[in-house]
């Protein structure tokens, strides 16, 4: 296996972009990551495309964007993973560079969710898990899913909802910073705490916004980085991946997701690396307990001690380890095919000590980042290591 | 908030999926006649739900149906308020994964309880029979 490096990056701005269709959406992302690589679009030989899609007038997305984005006669494919589609992308443009079948290569993730009203999107993401056996007679929804870890992990640890309230209120306060994010002002526990109930114990506030967006990433053979004279490379330096059960029963607790203790655990072999040598991490945190649950999944605390990383700002800019200081899903947005290469973006501007607001820059030690993207409710996971 | 922009509306959509239930078919049989079955191996006595025509464990696919005593605790619960399309003329329900004492887990509502009742490690049994739509179904009530 080759060495990889990411060589250039592009994000949409993030919300509800009925302003735009999927492919001038993808676009957006598109043409700033090919000139961050100083590329072309003949130069791309593989393209892969990350969509859940179904909730769009397209059968075939990838297709029309890529020709639309003049990348027409390049490889192509449609990557779905759910939520961690993204980093299926990416893991597999990673893949044909690494193997030496292509010197470069891009993954893009774009989803449009507003195209259908709010009532119908849940009926689909609701449907994301085992049909007969969670949505046909009971009518599981996206947040009840997170809901169900969400009053495990407050039994057993005695996490709150004031916890969760405070992980919105970093994610609004990072968000507020950043000009791709959806939701760019700050807020507060009254407000969180007052936000309409969507699925016990959480709340409007506690959710990842549904949202229209794009980002792309270009990844380059080191030879071929080298060749375009790229300053900053960014080495992908480790890669894992798990999977759980389509059935919630099916699982040993609700304490936590194993597919990304799986994944994560792999992908700190290959980098050689620990929870510890990290300087910035980028985790799914599609409602608030997720977050909490990743940090314990991917070592970052101990069992139940989450909320604690969050309260003492641990995980701030300024921290121990500053955790999606872009706002995170929660305040940036989930457009869900998305978000895997906007975890990728984040964190190659931070490695690169480019991020957009110098006061949510985090200081670089060892030049380690970590981008946990979880699909569905950890039935997918990848977690991605990069460094500089 | 945001704004309104120019836009068509696309040709639309209506999917009914048909799903096939021919291989296992005895659990819905069994529902309405109020007992609740689930599958268990004859090579390896594997047990399982949702109920499987073929042995995940074994590969074999001789399988038995057998009823299961239905008692268990919660073990994680929500109160559903947003409710999808299909669910939208219900009121609010709670989804409970209960563990039982048969050594599986079951995901269901939970129905005869008060939503502040409901919490981790209360006590259920499983019921099975008709919905009030008459579709064979099954739920949890306080034990």
């Amino acid at each position: 296996m080759r060495k990889v490096a990411v060589i250039g990056v592009g994000h949409s701005k993030f919300g509800v972009r009925k302003d735009v269709n999927l492919s001038e959406l993808t676009y957006e992302a598109v043409k700033p990551a090919l000139e961050d690589a100083t590329v072309s679009m003949p130069d791309i030989d593989f393209v892969a495309f990350a969509t859940v899609g179904g909730m769009y007038e397209e059968s075939l997305p990838a297709v029309v964007a890529a020709e639309y984005s003049g990348f027409t006669g390049a490889g192509l494919v449609r990557c779905e993973a759910a939520c961690a589609s993204g980093s299926a992308a990416f893991y597999t443009s990673y893949l044909n560079v690494a193997s030496g079948m292509s010197d470069l290569s891009m993954a893009v993730g774009m989803e449009k969710m507003t195209e259908v009203d709010t009532p119908t999107m849940m009926e689909m993401i609701g449907r994301a898990g085992s049909y007969l056996w969670e949505f046909h007679n009971f009518g599981m929804t996206f947040p009840a899913y997170y809901a169900l870890y969400a009053s495990a992990h407050m039994a057993k640890y005695g996490t709150t909802e004031e916890d969760l309230a405070e992980v919105a209120i970093k994610a609004h306060k990072y968000g507020a910073m950043n000009p791709h994010a959806r939701f760019q002002k700050e807020t507060d526990m009254d407000q969180v705490l007052s936000s309409f109930l969507v699925a016990w114990p959480l709340k409007l506030y506690d959710c990842s916004p549904i949202c229209d967006g794009s980002a792309a990433v270009i990844l380059a053979s080191e030879e071929k980085a080298k060749e375009l004279g790229i300053d900053t490379p960014i080495w992908v330096k480790g890669v894992g991946h798990s999977s759980d059960t389509a059935n919630l029963s099916k699982r040993s607790d609700f304490l936590g997701l194993q597919a990304s203790v799986t994944a994560s655990r792999k992908a700190y072999k290959m980098a050689g690396v620990g929870p510890g040598d990290l300087d910035v991490a980028n985790v799914h945190d599609c409602f608030t307990i997720a977050e909490l649950l990743a940090y314990e999944d991917l070592g970052f605390a101990e069992r139940g001690k989450a909320a604690e990383m969050v309260r003492e700002g641990e995980t701030e800019v300024g921290g121990r380890l500053p955790v999606n200081v872009d706002g995170g899903l929660k305040a940036k947005g989930h457009p869900i095919g998305a978000t895997g290469c906007s975890m990728i973006y984040e964190l190659t501007k931070q490695l690169r000590d480019e991020a957009d607001s110098r006061k949510r820059q985090v200081p670089l030690k060892n030049n380690l980042a970590l981008a946990h993207n979880v699909g569905g409710t950890g039935h997918y996971c990848y977690v991605t290591i990069l460094e500089r | 908030m945001w704004k309104s922009w120019p836009s068509i509306k696309s040709k639309p959509v209506t999917m009914e999926f048909e799903i096939p239930t021919n291989r296992t078919h005895k659990f819905w049989d069994y529902l309405e006649a109020g007992e609740f079955r689930t599958t268990r191996c004859n090579s390896c006595g594997t047990l399982t739900f949702p109920p499987v025509a073929d042995c995940v464990n074994c590969t074999d696919s001789d399988i038995e149906w057998v009823e299961l005593d239905g008692r268990g605790e919660v073990a994680a619960f929500t109160h559903v308020i947003v409710r999808p399309t299909s669910f939208q003329e219900r009121p609010p329900y709670t989804i409970v994964i209960a563990d039982l004492t048969d050594g599986l887990k079951i995901l269901a509502w939970i129905e005869g309880s008060e939503m502040t009742e409901v919490e981790v490690g209360m006590k259920v049994q499983l019921k099975a029979g008709k919905t009030v739509d008459g579709e064979p179904s099954y739920w949890f009530v306080p034990e």
